[in-house]
């Protein structure tokens, strides 16, 4: 609907460009004050029509990353330097500049697809409420064309519309989470952001479900921007992914060059590190754990784990350099070998 | 052949509903295996959520009676251990891990607390003896007293955390470990930490495991046999790789290629099975 408005020069354009941005919580309790750099200096782009994949273990800041994309912070987490723009349909839209403007976009642009599905469905309400509460205004429908609409778009995604009537609690967990993604999808957004969708699931219920975020981002043409831990998730589903360790973006490029050829030793680990069917040969484990965000390692914040590090790792942070395909923030970039 | 756990013909009913419409759950419809007491193993039960594998599991360790059918541990009938001191004695020998580390722990209280507590419970022991019991069983899952001692659940990360629950667990020498899907809420990144652990101390300990999963990767990667469970029935059982790699019924199949292999080509490819195949129906 809205791509025939917009003209040939603006549609290459990328839907999402995010530079040099910085988010820090920052608290004060009892005179000490603690930062903790969850979004420190990511740059990075997101085209039309792709599914994007950010991959990171927990607590390494792709939660606030995209909290941070999405305009939705609240205190302590404020954003130190840096801008989020967005380019809907040939509008311009900078996230920190006019927050404002960010209100009108949400959902008929941008929505999300949240990771816990009985968070979003109000338990004690039909599920057809939760449609009139969170897309009905932006809209612009009558509450007729608003209930056949609905119901069209539920039926496309093989979902039965009399599930409107039901209660939460009546349905099984791959339906519930199929319905945020029916709730997140029916305005026929441009860009939509899905936190861990599937980490929830059962196998079979999340491969549907995986298929059904596929099905959707094809047939409207949206940007996705997918985030879990789970790299077999991204093999799946992600055209590019970017891979965030303590709070910076380490790596970045196309899916199948990612995982061919990591220039990342993070990313070499944790492709390597996944178990394989048919193949028992022992895996290793990264040692060590995620570091502390309010203090992290000088240097490169992934050197006391990396099995590369030389000394250069630990007073220089790396900047993100360009490579052939993608974006690489290491010394040693390349010269891992991948098990 | 000695046999340290047996169950047979094992069924559990719930009763659900309300006083008007009372319903019977058949959760676990029969099951029978034996662990053998001279061969650690780890034995794998696979299943989706309510193929009946998390009722098993609290059977095993006597959370649950059978409605009928026997559990027995090392020749003892586990619903008929009445007394406190044959309760505790069993405890000491099949200890649980639970799914998610980070609720197993209470956040207000410091982990050593836990590893204390277990020690002088099952042990007897307090003070140094206690510290060593402690730094023993840490030792094992790759972790110190010393870095254990006074930190809280949210200093650690999840897959540190499970050691923990691990090492607790180890306390009182058990012969079998029962593991309800342990590395479900672990990162991807860190389960390898904890299932390479399962493998070390079947083999270094000869502790036998249960583990409880529905990730066929991992279960394909540790598992001596498995056994796979649709709606509380066992459907296949034997030793994992035959039963992996060539699964009989059309449920193993469908969990088998549920499973998205790292590969990008080959997942989209899965996925793309699957896309056709729902649309098919």
């Amino acid at each position: 609907m809205l791509a025939a408005t917009i003209d040939a020069p603006t549609r290459t354009r990328p839907v999402l460009e995010v530079e040099n941005l910085k988010a820090y919580y920052q608290m004060n309790y009892f005179g000490v004050s603690r930062e903790v750099r969850a979004v420190d200096d990511v740059t990075l782009t997101i085209n039309r029509n792709e599914i994007y994949g950010i991959a990171g273990e927990s607590s390494s800041g792709k939660s606030t990353l995209i909290k941070t994309i999405a305009g939705a912070i609240t205190p302590p987490l404020r954003v130190v330097s840096g801008s989020v723009k967005f380019d809907f349909g040939g509008s311009q839209l900078d996230v920190y500049a006019r927050p404002k403007a960010m209100k009108a976009a949400r959902w008929r642009h941008l929505s999300y697809i949240m990771q816990g599905s009985m968070n979003v469905l109000n338990p004690v309400r039909k599920v057809r409420h939760a449609f009139d509460d969170f897309a009905f205004r932006h809209m612009g429908l009558s509450p007729a064309q608003f209930r056949s609409r609905v119901e069209g778009h539920l039926k496309r995604l093989g979902l039965d519309p009399r599930v409107l009537e039901s209660y939460p609690h009546q349905l099984s967990g791959g339906m519930r989470q199929r319905l945020t993604i029916a709730l997140a999808t029916v305005c026929e957004p441009e860009f939509i952001i899905a936190d861990e969708p599937t980490t929830a699931l059962d196998v079979l219920v999340q491969q549907d479900v995986l298929a059904l975020i596929k099905d959707v981002q094809q047939r409207l043409g949206s940007s996705v921007v997918f985030v879990t831990h789970d790299m077999t998730v991204h093999a799946a589903i992600a055209d590019r992914i970017g891979i965030v360790y303590a709070g910076r973006l380490v790596e970045e490029g196309p899916t199948d060059d990612a995982f061919a050829r990591p220039q990342h030793p993070y990313t070499a680990h944790l492709i390597s590190s996944l178990p394989r069917l048919g193949d028992v040969s022992r895996r290793k484990a990264l040692p060590g754990k995620p570091p502390n965000l309010s203090d992290p390692p000088s240097g490169c914040r992934f050197h006391p784990r990396c099995p590369l590090a030389i000394d250069r790792c630990k007073v220089e942070n790396p900047p993100l350099v360009s490579r052939a395909t993608g974006r690489v923030a290491c010394w040693r970039a390349g010269e891992v070998e991948v098990a | 052949m000695s046999v340290l756990l047996e169950l047979q013909s094992v069924t559990k009913t719930f009763s659900i509903g309300g006083f008007f419409d009372r319903s019977k759950l058949q959760a676990v419809k029969g099951a029978t295996f034996a662990l053998d007491d001279t061969r650690p193993e780890i034995f794998t039960i696979v299943g989706e959520s309510g193929s009946g594998k998390t009722t098993i599991a609290r059977m095993i360790l006597g959370n649950e009676t059978p409605t009928t059918g026997t559990i027995r541990f090392m020749g003892e009938d586990v619903s008929q251990l009445r007394s406190r001191r044959r309760r505790l004695a069993f405890m000491a020998r099949v200890q649980p891990i639970f799914q998610n580390p980070f609720e197993a722990f209470n956040p207000l209280t410091t982990l050593d607390y836990y590893l204390y507590s277990t020690a002088r419970r099952f042990l007897g022991v307090r003070g140094a003896a206690a510290d060593e019991a402690l730094d023993k069983a840490l030792n094992h899952v790759g972790l110190s007293l010393a870095e254990v001692k006074g930190r809280y659940s949210h200093e650690l990360s999840g897959g540190q955390l499970q050691r923990i629950a691990v090492a607790r667990a180890l306390i009182p020498g058990p012969k079998l470990i029962v593991a309800d899907e342990p590395v479900s809420m672990v990162d991807a990144s860190l389960r390898m930490s904890i299932v390479n652990l399962f493998r070390t101390l079947r083999d270094d300990l000869g502790v036998s495991i249960i583990y409880i999963t529905h990730d066929l990767a991992t279960a394909y990667y540790i598992s001596d046999r498995v056994i796979i469970m649709h709606k509380g029935d066992v459907i296949e059982a034997g030793e994992a790789r035959a039963v992996l790699d060539n699964p009989q019924q059309a449920y193993s199949l469908a969990l088998k290629n549920a499973v998205l292999p790292p590969d990008p080509t080959a997942a989209r490819l899965a996925l793309e099975r699957r896309r056709s195949a729902v649309s098919a129906v």
